[in-house]
């Protein structure tokens, strides 16, 4: 064995140890203290503290000390595709493996989230300010219809999925044009602010570009949620195995409509199948981490609330939860929007660290990848997700790309003739995952301790 | 406890004929409508051009039919996607292409009996080569039933799925790699040529090097054989699910597997016949795609595959002669698409009408109503 | 129904229920009216349509015509969680927990309803989230210590024993906060002394939150030991209804349960 095969493997190693450690700590309760006559609880500062801690070990890894950097570009470029992969791998779990619903449409939503953003902070960087304004007024316009219409249509029922869909398609439609006309009347007032990509004015640099970077990713996940409340209204009603196939034909009709962009299209910058050049590089580890995180702990607070306990009940049992009180056609559509959003936030992450998209990045071929991805981990288990988001990422990507390289050049395609047999072979022997449903630190469900029997009233 | 929330408003039932129920139909129709001016103007306008679209789309969509009638019968009986379906067409074309390129085993009868007639030779010639296809194909087909999908018989459904989505990534990437189909396009030497004729004021053959005019349909004999073989099969099929006993094990497994098992009937054959007749088909139609459109290479089965799974869907899964109906209006839309709208569309358009016909008719156009649900 | 003048509110009121399946009859003409407080059980043959008249006034199926009025709303069109919302809940006469869930998840869920916090402060963590959480959780956990179930509450409710899952599927009909409660064959499968802990627990149950109790039931000993009244239906009609002696003397309940000549 070579020595640098030893040390990529250390790297995994070291990377699904520092995820653990961090989920570790972020779970830590500690006892509370008593200083100076006050009972302080210190858990939160230390989960708090950890997080930090976790975002410097990283950042001191990648800081260039006068030419030795621990993880060098190749290893930065893993971490970030792992950190965008986490996210939309996370979001389909949400889909999938905890509310059922089998879809193959989370790539393309990452890559509507992925062309969104890019699009915004490409346009901004070269004196355009219409694309973040078109973007940002149309989404938020676009949920103020939707949830006006949705109110409205509250207290119909039996109404038909296509009337509603048509309904609030043509709300979505309008509030795409209103923002186009405020963009062309906005954004000549803007411009001069943005200077041009040689010259960049003040909003054009530094400060402000982060900000617009934050927004770009923001609008990005969720103008991809809106499309996914749109896409999903409909199709969420056809039972699963024709849900499957929808979806894989949106990720299609979205693959299409990127080669496309150009001509079929309006929006030339984007070159249809000959790939966006020229995105500003923006992804840095600090946003990385921060929208990973963001995804990470919502996605945790909301499997732990009541309403992804509805979520998991649809998955078991629709009829059962429906005698139970719960909307499952609204839950289903709820898990769908929020799974797409993490996707289309993490497109938006992946855009500006790799400064160039592809259509053929988001051919429907490798939009199997999450589904893959989420099945190793175990459907319905957070832990096993993330894991195997890192695992694939700096194994196939990284390690065993790198290892084949050097046996012979045509040895890494391999790979994907080995990741097929693995998961079979996994489907035969370990059908619900590596990780099952079992949790981590942070993530681990807490155990109920019993209640404190009061003898009243028992029976039986 | 806050108390339960209590409807503050009685709920307007939607009445089936009511304005609001009208909205989603009325688009549809104005789609409905929008499609059809831009057939009729198109008809109107360049009417021969139009019928050379149709009979294009005719040629996809028997060639899709052959295809989806695999899946029809897959899904019918295991309600499993087999997403290796559309690579185990690729397969059946690619047996072809080595049978023909590297051993020309279109011309054994040629060289065996030099004196027949060369006309029958290559019929000969083709038939055996078409045969091998199906023959791969089938062997193929039941060792991937035998070894990847009988163990999760019992498995949760999604288990089975992935492990089909897992076959066909081993096939195609395994297909991908240099030594084997590797990626490029292949150009495919027919086994035999292929005439075609035009109807202009009476039907020519169309010589070599000589312009075909304007204003003509074309008419080829790879259309011909396509259409009578998919005809055949379907007959064949029908004849074979309604009247042998084969067929009726079939339909009763399709029905409820651990009766048709209490009956007597061996499972597990009749699933791996299912899966067989099914690839043979494939195996024929990958075979008759590559005659027809000479270009071959590893991912060409995927979009067919999938077309030819909506096809099956869109006529109501399981149905034979659904699947048969139904690839014939994805063939129709296909050609319709990218001649009159657009062609990138044409894969969009697929799903569309899959989406559609899904909401109006969820059970597909030949599908029988849902029963009563526990 | 009784003769006499009726002084207690009316919960359920059935009118005239039909349904079909295709051209197949389930119910027809089904007519019922539970006063507050009552215990009625409804019997037939096996596939007499009791099942669906169940899942006609929990909205699963929407009935070919008649009504269905709750507390005076009209339930025919409204979806099933609203019905359970407005306060009818059910079990099901095959078990149907969520089996890879834990008990206290299972009543959680049905208390999702109640929960009154939204998605946001679920995902923000906010005070009320956690509040409500506590108080989500000492419901749950008080209903589970009435049905004598605090032991296995952190048990997966597909590992329990058959009986514990019927009294977990009764909890988790309770934890809706039901007016009315339907069960659903709530004895199949059950030994004679289960079957008497179940008669217990259903007259406990009904006293104890005020209950009207709707039930469908096979085991003649259980309908004949708590029933007030007693509806009997064959092939979708109602061919017999009253106290447990008269339906026990009826001939054409004999019939319907015996066949022709028995």
């Amino acid at each position: 064995m070579d020595l640098s095969v030893l040390l990529s493997f250390a790297k995994i190693i070291a990377v699904i140890a520092y995820l653990y450690g961090l989920f570790w700590i972020m779970g830590l309760k500690v006892r509370p203290v008593t200083i100076a006559g006050k009972t302080l609880d210190l858990s939160l500062a230390i989960n708090v503290a950890g997080v930090v801690v976790a975002f410097g070990i990283i950042q001191l890894a990648l800081t260039d000390f006068g030419g030795f950097r621990i993880l060098n570009e190749f290893d930065t470029g893993l971490l970030y595709q792992a950190c965008t992969m986490t996210m939309v791998a996370l979001g389909l779990n949400l889909i999938y493996g905890f509310n059922g619903q089998f879809s193959l449409g989370q790539w393309g939503f990452y890559g509507i989230g992925a062309y969104a953003a890019a699009d915004v902070t490409y346009r901004w960087v070269n004196g355009d300010s219409s694309g973040l304004i078109v973007l940002g007024v149309g989404t938020i316009l676009a949920g103020v219809i939707i949830l006006l219409v949705g109110r409205s249509l509250s207290n119909l029922r039996r109404m038909p999925v296509l009337s509603s869909f048509t309904l609030y398609l043509l709300g979505a439609l309008v509030s795409g044009y209103v923002a186009v006309l405020i963009g062309r009347w906005v954004s000549p007032l803007l411009n001069p602010l943005l200077g041009t990509n040689l010259e960049p004015g003040p909003l054009a640099q530094g400060f402000w570009l982060q900000i617009i970077y934050f927004l770009a990713v923001v609008f990005a996940g969720i103008f991809a949620a809106e499309i996914s409340f749109l896409f999903g209204l409909p199709v969420l009603s056809l039972g699963s195995d024709y849900f499957g196939i929808a979806t894989l034909g949106f990720t299609i009709v979205v693959y299409t409509l990127m080669v496309n962009s150009d001509t079929f299209l309006p929006f030339p910058e984007m070159r249809g199948g000959r790939g966006m050049i020229g995105i500003p590089k923006l992804t840095t580890w600090f946003w990385a981490f921060l929208f990973m995180m963001a995804v990470i702990v919502s996605m945790r607070n909301l499997i732990r609330s009541s309403y992804g306990r509805a979520m998991i009940s649809v998955r078991e049992d629709e009829v059962a939860a429906r005698a139970m009180g719960i909307d499952v056609a609204g839950g289903k559509l709820l898990a769908f929007v929020i799974g797409s959003l993490f996707a289309g936030l993490g497109g938006g992450v992946y855009a500006h660290y790799i400064g160039f998209l592809s259509p053929g990045t988001f051919d429907f071929l490798i939009g199997f990848n999450p589904m893959i991805i989420v099945v190793f981990g175990g459907l319905g288990s957070m832990t096993g997700t993330i894991t195997a988001s890192f695992g694939w990422i700096f194994f196939l990507e990284g390690m065993l790309r790198d290892v084949l390289g050097r046996i012979s050049p045509q040895a890494p395609s391999w790979r994907y003739v080995l990741y097929p047999l693995t998961l079979l072979l996994l489907m035969l022997i370990r059908p619900e995952g590596l990780m099952g449903k079992i949790e981590w630190g942070f993530l681990k469900i807490p155990v109920v301790p019993l209640r404190d029997t009061k003898q009243e009233g028992e029976v039986a | 406890m806050q108390s339960i929330s209590r409807p503050q408003k009685m709920p307007v039932i939607v009445k089936p004929n009511s304005f609001l129920a009208w909205i989603g139909r009325g688009g549809l129709i104005l789609l409905a409508l929008l499609i059809a001016y831009i057939l009729l103007r198109n008809l109107i306008e360049k009417p021969l051009f139009f019928v050379t679209n149709i009979i294009n789309g005719l040629q996809l969509g028997f060639v899709y039919a052959l295809i989806a009638l695999g899946y029809t019968m897959v899904y019918g009986i295991v309600k499993l996607i087999n997403f290796a379906h559309g690579d185990v067409f690729m397969v059946g074309a690619f047996t072809s292409f080595f049978a023909i390129d590297r051993f020309k085993l279109h011309e054994w009868p040629l060289r065996a009996f030099p004196t027949i007639n060369p006309v029958l030779g290559i019929a000969l010639g083709t038939i055996t080569t078409i045969l091998l296809s199906m023959v791969v194909c089938v062997l193929l087909a039941v060792t991937i039933e035998r070894v990847a999908y009988k163990p999760l018989r019992d498995a949760p459904r999604i288990a089975a799925l992935i492990t089909a989505i897992g076959v066909s990534f081993f096939l195609e990437y395994f297909g991908l790699l240099d030594f084997v189909f590797s990626a490029r396009f292949i150009p495919y030497p027919r086994p035999f040529e292929v005439t075609t004729w035009y109807i202009a004021d009476g039907i020519h053959l169309t010589q070599p090097g000589e312009p075909i005019p304007e204003n003509a349909i074309v008419i080829s004999n790879i259309l011909i054989i396509i259409v009578i073989l998919t005809l055949g099969i379907l007959l064949f099929l029908q004849y074979l699910v309604r009247r042998t006993k084969i067929g009726i094990a079939m339909r009763a497994t399709s029905f409820d597997k651990p009766t048709a098992r209490l009956m007597g009937i061996n499972v597990d054959s009749v699933i791996s016949f299912t899966f067989a007749i099914g690839a043979a088909f494939a195996g024929l139609g990958g075979v008759l795609y590559a005659i027809a459109y000479p270009s071959i290479k590893t991912l060409m089965g995927v979009y067919p595959g999938l077309k030819a799974f909506i096809s099956a869907v869109l006529g109501g899964i399981g149905s034979i002669p659904g699947a048969f109906v139904g690839a014939l209006i994805m063939g129709q839309a296909e050609a319709l698409t990218a001649s009159y709208i657009s062609t990138p569309m044409r894969d969009a358009v697929a799903f569309t009408i899959l989406i559609i016909v899904l909401l109006v008719r969820p059970t597909g156009i030949f599908g029988e109503p849902e029963k009563e649900k526990a | 129904m009784n003769t006499t003048a009726e002084t207690r509110p009316v919960v359920l009121q059935i009118e005239g229920l039909t349904k079909y399946f295709g051209g197949l009859r389930a119910v027809y003409n089904f007519d019922l009216t539970l006063y507050d407080g009552d215990l009625v059980g409804l019997i037939g043959p096996n596939g007499a349509g009791k099942t669906t008249i169940f899942n006609q006034i929990t909205g699963l199926y929407l009935p070919t015509s008649g009504s269905i009025k709750f507390n005076g709303i009209e339930l025919v069109g409204f979806e099933p969680h609203e019905i359970t919302r407005l306060g009818i809940a059910r079990t099901f006469q095959n078990i149907r927990l969520f089996g890879n869930l834990t008990v206290l998840d299972n009543l959680r869920i049905a208390l999702h309803s109640q929960a009154g916090y939204s998605l946001f402060d679920g995902i923000l963590m906010t005070r009320k989230y956690r509040q409500r959480e506590a108080e989500i959780l000492e419901r749950a956990q008080e209903l589970l210590e009435i049905m004598g179930l605090t032991k296995v509450q952190n048990e997966l409710a597909r590992n329990l024993p058959y009986g514990e899952q019927r009294r977990v599927e009764i909890a988790r009909a309770l934890a809706c906060s039901p007016r009315l409660l339907l069960l659903d064959e709530p004895a199949a499968g059950m030994n004679p002394k289960e079957i008497t802990q179940l008669m217990d627990l259903i007259h406990f149950i009904r006293d104890k939150f005020k209950l009207t109790v709707l039930l469908i039931e096979h085991q003649m000993r259980l309908v004949m030991g708590i029933c007030e009244q007693i509806t009997v239906i064959d092939f979708g009609e109602i061919i017999a209804r009253g106290t447990p002696k008269e339906i026990q003397n009826n001939p054409r309940v004999i019939e319907a349960y015996l066949g022709k000549g028995a």
